[in-house]
């Protein structure tokens, strides 16, 4: 198996990423595989939540961060001058440690996307709205009170209901950020199983430090470790046979 | 040791007493105007306007004044809810947060917060002379509006400061713009405090005399033109308690009545609309 990717997503090149002085990321380079769940673990604090936040561009709303370097999507710099960042946005779908859910009925949660990018149509709204409910494997437990606020919904449920509003936006690329670590094991387990579905048709790219969950659901690992990656290759080859002492390190729990 | 025990109850009277202080002034101002007010009060007082000799004691009722303050307090309250909505999404989503605008914005804000309405009376009878115009529902509405500026802003910049980043950040991710983001999940999230502030400001708009007596002038009869000078209930009272007539000052607390009615009506009315919004928020 060779760890060299025929089709890159997301690509990254030499991104660095500073909070005023201190450097979080160093000189990234990284090829994210299409359609495929690729999962980036490592301690906390090693910049991983800062690695998926520079894709979607939510990072240099931050007061303070200075980025360095390219990050290629479908090809195109998305920080390039000029660029429009809601359509860089638009193409992923965010889930975050806690489910946001937004101050609004759970149709509307759904259609909120949607409607942004224009769609008035009541008809077509109702379809979207109940599509990605069944995706995200929700619909059966809220069709009867799609009207009732989202913030209701119990946090696993929520979860979901943030996976359906993201997948929406008809996004090609879902970044969760620990999306399970606020959840319980059954809800963990419900959006673990949404994820998997969803690989053959979206590229997947999943910060965790459950080592377990990577096990579980990772094609594609990324090791990164104090702003810097270590290992990066499929999982089987990472997880089994990693090569750096460092990546051993973590994987046998001595450091964390 | 015993010292910790005294301290607290020391404390729990003070506490108490301050409460009970503050509930039996607000009693006693009520009970004033209801007990010298209520004689005077009747339906003719409400439905219709004051003829000739209503300053001297003889029949007619307010009903221009009440007209005039709802115009007023209305118009300022729509016109500065317009002038604050602005300031306060760039204090919060546009301009950078440490930077020097909003720090500057919000100290001019608390300044104009501390000015006494008669300034904003006299500011706005300045501009009439300026300009040549006369006293008007409009210039009332202008000047009314700048007094409640610094109010509303202030009070919808408290509610919407602890609006979580992370909900931002969830609709950013949809693709949403700052200004969508602003509009149709801040504003939802913050919309029971938005009201308040509202209210507070409206509450300020209605009962102030000050600022309308130079500018908003007085009529005996109803304003259908933004141009022509409007009556309002807080000059109201001050004419009718100004004449010798006893009678016409049992009006004027009757008058009061009238303006504190209208305020519970109204503080009524939103906090049942907060309340519908309440439902959504998210945390």
């Amino acid at each position: 198996m060779s760890s060299t990717i025929l089709r890159p997503h997301i690509s990254l090149r030499n991104l660095n990423v500073y909070y005023g002085h201190l450097q979080v990321l160093k000189n990234i380079t990284l090829d994210i595989p299409d359609r495929q769940i690729t999962v980036i673990i490592g301690p906390s604090g090693c910049g991983k939540t800062t690695l998926l936040k520079s894709l979607n561009r939510l990072l240099d709303s931050v007061e303070g961060v200075r980025i360095e370097g390219k990050v290629l999507v479908d090809g195109e710099d998305i920080y390039s001058p000029g660029i429009e960042v809601t359509r860089i946005r638009k193409k992923m779908g965010l889930l975050s440690q806690r489910p946001q859910v937004l101050p609004m009925s759970i149709y509307d949660n759904v259609a909120y996307g949607p409607r942004i990018h224009g769609l008035k149509n009541k008809k077509e709204l109702d379809r979207l709205v109940e599509r990605y409910l069944r995706i995200a494997g929700l619909w059966d437990e809220v069709k009867d009170r799609l009207f009732e606020p989202a913030s209701r919904l119990s946090l696993g449920q929520q979860q979901r209901l943030c996976l359906a509003r993201g997948l929406a936006v008809e996004p090609e690329i879902i970044l969760g950020d620990e999306p399970t670590s606020a959840l319980d094991p059954q809800s963990s387990q419900n959006v673990e199983k949404c994820l998997l579905s969803l690989k053959s048709q979206y590229t997947v790219l999943l910060v965790t430090h459950i080592l377990r969950q990577a096990r579980r659901i990772a094609d594609y690992i990324v090791f990164l470790y104090l702003g810097e990656i270590v290992e990066h290759g499929p999982a089987e080859e990472v997880l089994n046979y990693p090569r750096d002492p460092r990546t051993r390190a973590y994987l046998s729990g001595e450091i964390s | 040791m015993k010292w910790r025990f005294l301290e607290e109850k020391i404390f729990q009277a003070l506490m108490i007493g301050a409460t009970g202080l503050t509930a039996l002034i607000l009693l006693l101002i009520l009970g004033t105007i209801v007990v010298k007010g209520i004689g005077a009060l009747n339906l003719e007082m409400i439905f219709r306007l004051p003829r000739g000799g209503y300053y001297l004691g003889q029949e007619g009722g307010i009903l221009n004044a009440i007209v005039g303050s709802l115009q007023l307090a209305g118009g300022a309250t729509i016109l500065a809810f317009f002038l604050s909505l602005p300031v306060v999404f760039y204090i919060n989503y546009f301009a950078r947060r440490k930077s020097f605008g909003p720090t500057l914005i919000r100290f001019s804000l608390d300044v104009l917060w501390g000015v006494p309405s008669i300034v904003y009376g006299a500011f706005g009878f300045l501009l009439m002379t300026w300009f040549g115009w006369q006293a008007s529902l409009l210039l009332g509405i202008i000047t009314l509006a700048l007094l409640e500026l610094p109010i509303m802003s202030r009070a919808m910049d408290e509610v919407l400061r602890p609006v979580p980043a992370e909900l931002l950040e969830a609709s950013f991710s949809l693709g949403a713009t700052r200004l969508e983001t602003a509009w149709k999940v801040v504003l939802r999230q913050a919309m029971p405090g938005i009201i308040t502030a509202i209210l507070i400001a409206f509450g300020r708009a209605i009962g102030d005399a000050a600022s309308v007596l130079l500018t908003a002038g007085y009529t005996d009869n109803l304003t259908t033109s933004l141009f022509q000078p409007v009556a309002s209930l807080p000059l109201a009272i001050f004419f009718q308690l100004a004449t010798p007539y006893p009678e016409v000052q049992k009006r004027a607390y009757a008058a009061a009545i009238i303006l504190t009615l209208i305020i519970l009506l109204i503080s009524f009315i939103s906090r049942r609309i907060s309340r519908h919004y309440a439902r959504h928020l998210v945390f």
